[in-house]
């Protein structure tokens, strides 16, 4: 009886070890591709003031600012990562990077913009998506 | 400060030295230039992104490829920051009172050369020509343009100014500057780069835009010709 409690009690706390380790991670790796080729323009404080920002046309999106994030649906934030600022009807500033990041960077980059703006995605469907 | 430490270390034994004979320059160039560039394609298990965020100057493993000679003589002996906020950007900004602004806390000159120096260096460097298929020779095809409609494109339509200068103090600071470009890059590296920057580095941080071959005619003519009346 011991035995047969025993055992898988120590799988459990393996496996939450293991998804532990993976998140932190995930995280790291995020949070590094974001400093990498997100803070030129969105800024060490993510809040759209860049150091490309000093003469941009267009002030990028400040990541910090839960209204803004939060009105936008996950797949809007997808599609202007992949497909660029226009597609979103938004800057052209914003490049395309989708042939530079893969599908899963740029998922985990969408999952730590909700993280840095403290805001759930919209609903999608909630609002105009690339008309 | 280590690393100002090591560059400053490298200045001095640099300058120290009259480096005549190719023997001497190939050898000076792996202790000393190797300490802040890379000389050698690194493996493709080695491009990571954690190595962009470890070397200390652009890679010149494929300088003959991409620079032109005459522009390296004269750069080597009196080298001007072609990366405003330095290489690699995210270690030299800091937030500032509107935006984030270049630390120059952090940033150090490149070394300067004799004449006989950084025309033994430059020679040395334009042998290095990396993989054969890197740059296609005769991707630019130099064909007439408005300069106007690609200076809008530059500026607007493609946002290349949001990274770069193509005048100083108009532009971005995390890339290169341009203003100098047409003067210190071959039109062909330029062509091919701007088509597909990961090439070059499958994790550098200027995006692959997928744009068409009129954009790419378009844009490296506008940046040879940045720099070609100062010339």
């Amino acid at each position: 009886m011991f035995k047969k409690v025993r055992i898988p009690l120590k799988l459990s706390l393996a496996a939450l070890f293991l998804a532990g380790t993976t998140y932190a991670f995930q995280n790291e790796a995020t949070v590094k591709l974001y400093n990498t080729y997100c803070v030129q323009c969105h800024g060490l404080n993510r809040n759209g003031k860049g150091v490309n920002t000093h003469d941009i046309a267009v002030q990028p999106r400040d990541h910090t600012d839960p209204k803004g994030m939060g009105d936008m649906p996950d797949d809007e934030l997808t599609k202007a990562i992949t497909e660029g600022g226009l597609s979103v009807n938004k800057s052209v500033i914003m490049p395309r990077w989708g042939l530079t990041l893969s599908t899963d960077q740029v998922k985990d980059l969408v999952s730590y913009l909700r993280v840095v703006c403290k805001c759930g995605p919209k609903k999608e469907g909630s609002t105009n998506v690339g008309n | 400060m280590t690393t100002k430490y090591i560059l400053y270390v490298c200045a001095g034994l640099m300058l120290g030295q009259g480096l005549a004979k190719p023997a001497d320059v190939a050898a000076a160039m792996q202790t000393q230039c190797a300490q802040c560039h890379a000389l050698k394609a690194p493996a493709p298990a080695e491009l990571t992104i954690d190595r962009l965020w470890q070397r200390k100057g652009p890679d010149l493993y494929y300088a003959g490829s991409k620079y032109n000679e005459a522009w390296l003589v004269k750069w080597l002996q009196d080298p001007k920051r072609i990366r405003p906020a330095g290489e690699f950007y995210f270690k030299h900004v800091k937030t500032g009172a509107k935006e984030d602004v270049v630390d120059e806390s952090t940033l150090t000159p490149h070394v300067k050369l004799s004449k006989d120096d950084a025309t033994a260096y430059a020679a040395a460097l334009m042998q290095l020509k990396g993989a054969p298929d890197l740059v296609e020779k005769g991707s630019y095809k130099q064909q007439p343009g408005s300069a106007a409609m690609a200076a809008m494109f530059f500026n607007k339509l493609r946002g290349c100014s949001a990274c770069h200068q193509s005048a100083p103090g108009a532009g971005g600071l995390s890339g290169p500057e341009l203003y100098t470009g047409g003067e210190r890059l071959q039109p062909d590296y330029i062509h091919d780069y701007i088509k597909d920057p990961q090439k070059f580095d499958p994790h550098i941080w200027m995006p692959k835009l997928g744009l068409n071959e009129a954009d790419l005619q378009r844009l490296t003519g506008y940046i040879v010709g940045l720099s070609a009346a100062k010339r």
